[in-house]
C-alpha cells in the first residue's frame, strides 16, 4: 500500500513536462554521439588498424603505438609541448594575478580602461596574433629588433623559439587569466579584510592569509584550464614558424598530429590524439592532487 | 581594498607605482597592435627597413588596395604579378560561418540548459555526468575519424562540416544552466496553468528573461567560431570556401615579400571581434567568470 503510494507519488513528480526535458536536452546528445563519441571510438579503432586510405585498414594491434614510441620526432614534440606549458604556468599565471592584484587596488582610477587593454588581445584569434608576431620578432626589422636596436634571430635560432611561442601565446592569453583571478578576488568578502585590518594585520599579512586563500579555487581552476590549452597548441606555433619551425623546435604534440594527417599516416595520427588524451588526463589529475583540489574550504 | 583612512607617503609611492606598472605593461600589450596597424599602411618595402615612417607620405594604401586588386612587382627586371586574394569572400565566409554557428548553439544550449535547470527527469543526474565529462575529452582526439565521417556524408569543403557538428556544445548547456537557475519556478508554473507549451514556456517566458546571458554566450561562441583554424583549415579545401584565418594561414608564405598586405587583412579581421565586444563588454566579462565563480 505505501509502496504503491510512493509509485504513484513518483509518477506525478516525473509527470511535470512529460517528454519535454528529454526533447530539450536531446540535441546536444544526439550530436554528441555522431560527432564526438562515433569519432572517439572509431578513433581507437583506426589506432590499431594500419590505415593508408580512409578505406583500406588492416589490423596490426599495438604496432601504430610502438612506432609512435619509437619516432624521435613525437618525443621532440611531447618535450616541446611540456617546456612551452612550462613556460606558461611560470610566466602566464604570475602576470596574471599581479595585474589583477594592481587592477583590485581601492584607489585606482580608469580601471575599465586598463582591463579593456590587457584584454584586449584575447580577441584576436591564435592565427592574427602570430601573424601579427611574425612581424614583431622578424630578426631584421621586427618591432623588438627596432626598438631595442638588436638583430636577435628570435623565429630561427633553436633556443629563441621556444620563448618566442611562449612570449606570443602569454601576451594573447595573460588578459584571459587576469579576468578569472579579478573575479575571484571580488569574491573575497569585504569584511574579512576589514576585520584584519582592526586586528592590526599589515598589508603582506592580509595578502598572505586573507587572500591567497581566498583565490585558492580560482587558481585550482585556472592553471588546470591553463595546462589543458597549452598541452593542446597548435595555431600559434604553426603560423608562427609555417610550420615546425627550424629542427622541429616548434613541433608541439597537435602539429604531430596535423603532420601524420596530412601524410595520410591516419592510424598513427589517430594513436597520437589518444596518447594525448590520456596525458591530458594523467596531467589534470596529477594536478589536482597536488593542488589539492578534494581538499575542503578550511 | 587595502586602502585605509590614512594616507600616508608610503601610499603615495605605492599609487606611483601602480599607475607606473598599469602603464607599462598597457604599452607593451597595445604596442603590437598598434605596429601592426601601423605597418598595415607602409610600402612592403619599408616594412622589411629598419626604418620607421617620418610623415604621413610615407603611408600608402596599397596594402588594403591589395586585398582585392592584383598586385604587380617588379625585382630586378622581372615582373611578379599576385593574384587578387578572394578576401572579400573570406570575410562574407567567416561572417555566415560564425552566425550560422553562434545562432544554432544558442538555441540548442539555451534549450538544453532549459531542460536540466527546470525538470526533474529520469536519468537526469547520469545525462548531466556525461554532459560535464565530455568537456574533459580533448577534441584532437577525435579528429581524424570525424573528418573520415564528414567525408562519407559529403561534408568535406562545406560549411556544415564547421557549423554542425560543434553546435550542441557541453560549455553553452553548462552556462545557461547555471543562469536558468535564477529564474523563478513559480513563473514557470503559472505560465503552465495558463496552458503554455514547454516549448512555449522556454520560448515566450523563460529566454526574455536571459537576454544578459544571452549574450554574454552570443560574445563566446562568436569569438570562438571567428577565430577557429585547424578544423576548419582541414576541412575547407578551396579558397572560395575559406575563412579569414584558413585564408590568410594559406597566404604566409607565397606573401612573405608582400607582408603589408597580410598585415591589412590582419587588421580588417580583427574589427568585427574588437566592435562585438566594445558592445557586449559587460555581459561577456560576466559570461566567463560565471562558470568559474558559481559553484
Amino acid at each position: 500500500m505505501a509502496e504503491a503510494r510512493a509509485v504513484k507519488r513518483s509518477a506525478r513528480r516525473w509527470r511535470v513536462g512529460g517528454m519535454a526535458p528529454y526533447v530539450f536536452v536531446s540535441p546536444f546528445f544526439v550530436l554528441y554521439a555522431c560527432f564526438m563519441i562515433y569519432p572517439l571510438v572509431s578513433s581507437m579503432w583506426t589506432s590499431f588498424h594500419f590505415q593508408q586510405t580512409l578505406d583500406t585498414s588492416v589490423f596490426v594491434g599495438l604496432y601504430n603505438y610502438e612506432v609512435l614510441f619509437a619516432d624521435a620526432k613525437f618525443w621532440q614534440a611531447v618535450l616541446n609541448t611540456f617546456l612551452f606549458t612550462v613556460g606558461v604556468l611560470v610566466i602566464q599565471v604570475p602576470v596574471a594575478l599581479a595585474l589583477a592584484l594592481l587592477l583590485n587596488a581601492g584607489f585606482l582610477r580608469a580601471r575599465n580602461f586598463f582591463r579593456l587593454c590587457f584584454f584586449s588581445p584575447t580577441l584576436v584569434a591564435g592565427v592574427f596574433v602570430a601573424i601579427i608576431f611574425r612581424q614583431i620578432l622578424h630578426a631584421d626589422s621586427g618591432m623588438i629588433s627596432i626598438l631595442t636596436g638588436t638583430t636577435i634571430p628570435w623565429l630561427e635560432s633553436k633556443w629563441l623559439i621556444l620563448p618566442s611561442i611562449v612570449l606570443t601565446s602569454v601576451w594573447k592569453s595573460a588578459g584571459f587569466t587576469m579576468l578569472y583571478f579579478l573575479a575571484g578576488l571580488q569574491g573575497i568578502r569585504r569584511e574579512l579584510y576589514e576585520a584584519a585590518q582592526v586586528d592590526g594585520a599589515g598589508g603582506w599579512a592580509r595578502f598572505q592569509h586573507i587572500t591567497l586563500p581566498g583565490l585558492r579555487p580560482i587558481t585550482i581552476f585556472v592553471v588546470v584550464i591553463a595546462v589543458i590549452d597549452a598541452l593542446q597548441l597548435f595555431d600559434i606555433p604553426y603560423v608562427l614558424l609555417n610550420g615546425e619551425g627550424p629542427g622541429g623546435y616548434g613541433r608541439t604534440v597537435v602539429m604531430y598530429l596535423y603532420q601524420k594527417f596530412e601524410s595520410s599516416e591516419l592510424g598513427l595520427a589517430c594513436a597520437t590524439g589518444w596518447t594525448l588524451a590520456v596525458l591530458i588526463f594523467l596531467v589534470t589529475l596529477v594536478q589536482l592532487r597536488l593542488l589539492g583540489a578534494h581538499r575542503q574550504e578550511e | 581594498m587595502s586602502d585605509g583612512p590614512k594616507t600616508g607617503p608610503w601610499d603615495r609611492v605605492r599609487r606611483v607605482a601602480a599607475y607606473t606598472v598599469l602603464t607599462v605593461v598597457a604599452i607593451a600589450v597595445l604596442a603590437p597592435l598598434l605596429w601592426t596597424v601601423m605597418s598595415s599602411f607602409r610600402p612592403s618595402g619599408d616594412i622589411f627597413s629598419r626604418s620607421l615612417p617620418t610623415s604621413l607620405a610615407d603611408l600608402t594604401f596599397d596594402n588594403y588596395r591589395g586585398l582585392y586588386e592584383p598586385i604587380v612587382r617588379h625585382i630586378g627586371d622581372q615582373q611578379q604579378l599576385f593574384p587578387p586574394i578572394p578576401y572579400a569572400r573570406y570575410f562574407v565566409n567567416s561572417i555566415f560561418v560564425s552566425t550560422a554557428f553562434t545562432l544554432l548553439a544558442l538555441f540548442f544550449g539555451s534549450l538544453g540548459g532549459f531542460g536540466f535547470a527546470k525538470y526533474k527527469f529520469r536519468g537526469k543526474r547520469v545525462l548531466f555526468m556525461v554532459l560535464m565529462g565530455s568537456m574533459m575529452i580533448p577534441f584532437h582526439v577525435g579528429l581524424i575519424p570525424l573528418y573520415s565521417l564528414m567525408g562519407r556524408i559529403g561534408w568535406i569543403n562545406t560549411f556544415y562540416a564547421i557549423i554542425i557538428p560543434g553546435s550542441a556544445s557541453a560549455f553553452s548547456i553548462f552556462l545557461m544552466r547555471q543562469y536558468m537557475a535564477n529564474v523563478p519556478d513559480e513563473l514557470i508554473d503559472s505560465a503552465r496553468i495558463d496552458g503554455a507549451s514547454e516549448f512555449g514556456i522556454y520560448w515566450r517566458v523563460v529566454l526574455p528573461l536571459l537576454k544578459p546571458a544571452l549574450g554574454a554566450l552570443t560574445i563566446l561562441l562568436f569569438i570562438f567560431a571567428w577565430n577557429n583554424f585547424l578544423w576548419p583549415s582541414m576541412v575547407l579545401l578551396d579558397e572560395q570556401h575559406f575563412t579569414l584565418p584558413v585564408g590568410l594561414n594559406s597566404l604566409i608564405s607565397t606573401y612573405s615579400e608582400e607582408y603589408g598586405v597580410l598585415l591589412a587583412g590582419t587588421s580588417l579581421a580583427v574589427v568585427p571581434i574588437i566592435a562585438l565586444f566594445l558592445w557586449m563588454q559587460r555581459e561577456f566579462v560576466e559570461g566567463i567568470t560565471l562558470g568559474a565563480v558559481k559553484e
